[in-house]
């Protein structure tokens, strides 16, 4: 396949979760929008990776997996505390950082 | 370039696509998530159409297995509520899609300025790319990176641990402590 398919495409998710991000207002959503984004560029990362033959890209998106869901735990986390101190997850209503 | 690859991809890519757009406008946030799960098992089978087959597989159990279930736990927990359609910022969204708009646009003429990288990525797989030869890497090169990212998983859980404990039961034991 042409490498220019699989960088469209890939622009397309990236571009869908930044619309996610600043559109929707359920943070949950703001998340899941944040994670299409982290899949975008692995998808770039191993269409380049099988285009050169070089197992490096691969590799880096083992590690962007890693990191994406460690702070998948703490975001979550940090909602779930949130909800508790202000019992809304509107991400409108969390214009202050005192709870 | 065979016309059985075309479509392949053509099918993922519509998938893809779509439900990342589902994804994107489903009121609901468990909507969402299933939107998302489907976008994810897309994506890990055009990683196995590449030669990924080891990434593919981590994509599945990782991204779209415990990731995922994470979030339906959390939407549960909280309630996948539809939140009341009132724009606080009022014009928020058209400024929004226009950014989102712009941005794809900026892409789109970087590539066109940039040229295209030129050539195919042939679907083949073959001897690239063995979970054999990741793992010789991985343990040869990247090993430093390897040793850190279990680091970063374990401060991870702590910190999920932490800020999820509920605060007052260490003061209800210590009120407890002190009676005694």
């Amino acid at each position: 396949m042409p490498m220019v398919y699989y960088l469209g495409l890939s622009a397309f998710m990236f571009v869908i979760g930044i619309l996610g991000m600043i559109i929707r207002r359920n943070p949950l959503v703001v998340f899941m929008s944040l994670e299409l984004m982290f899949n975008a560029a692995n998808l770039v990362f191993v269409s380049f990776a099988s285009y050169h033959k070089v197992l490096d890209g691969e590799l880096f998106v083992f590690f962007v997996m890693t990191t994406a869901a460690s702070e998948v735990a703490v975001g979550l986390a940090l909602m779930v505390a949130i909800f508790r101190a202000k019992k809304t997850i509107d991400i409108d209503q969390m214009s202050s950082l005192k709870g | 370039m065979s016309i059985g690859a075309i479509i392949v991809f053509g099918v993922m890519g519509f998938v893809v696509v779509a439900s990342a757009v589902g994804m994107l406008i489903s009121r609901n946030a468990i909507y969402s998530a299933m939107f998302l799960v489907l976008n994810f098992l897309t994506v890990g089978f055009m990683y196995l159409s590449l030669g990924a087959a080891f990434i593919a597989l981590a994509q599945v159990t990782v991204y779209a297995g415990s990731i995922m279930v994470l979030f339906l736990f959390v939407i549960m927990l909280l309630g996948g509520e539809q939140l009341p359609f009132i724009d606080a910022l009022r014009g928020q969204r058209m400024v929004g899609v226009l950014i989102g708009i712009a941005f794809l646009a900026e892409i789109v003429l970087y590539v066109v300025l940039r040229g295209d990288p030129g050539g195919g990525i042939s679907l083949t797989g073959g001897t690239f790319a063995t979970p054999a030869a990741i793992g010789m890497l991985l343990f040869n090169k990247y090993l430093l990176a390897f040793e850190i990212t279990s680091v970063l998983l374990l401060s991870a859980v702590i910190g999920a641990i932490f800020l999820t404990r509920s605060a007052k039961q260490p003061r209800d034991e210590a009120a407890q402590l002190n009676k005694e």
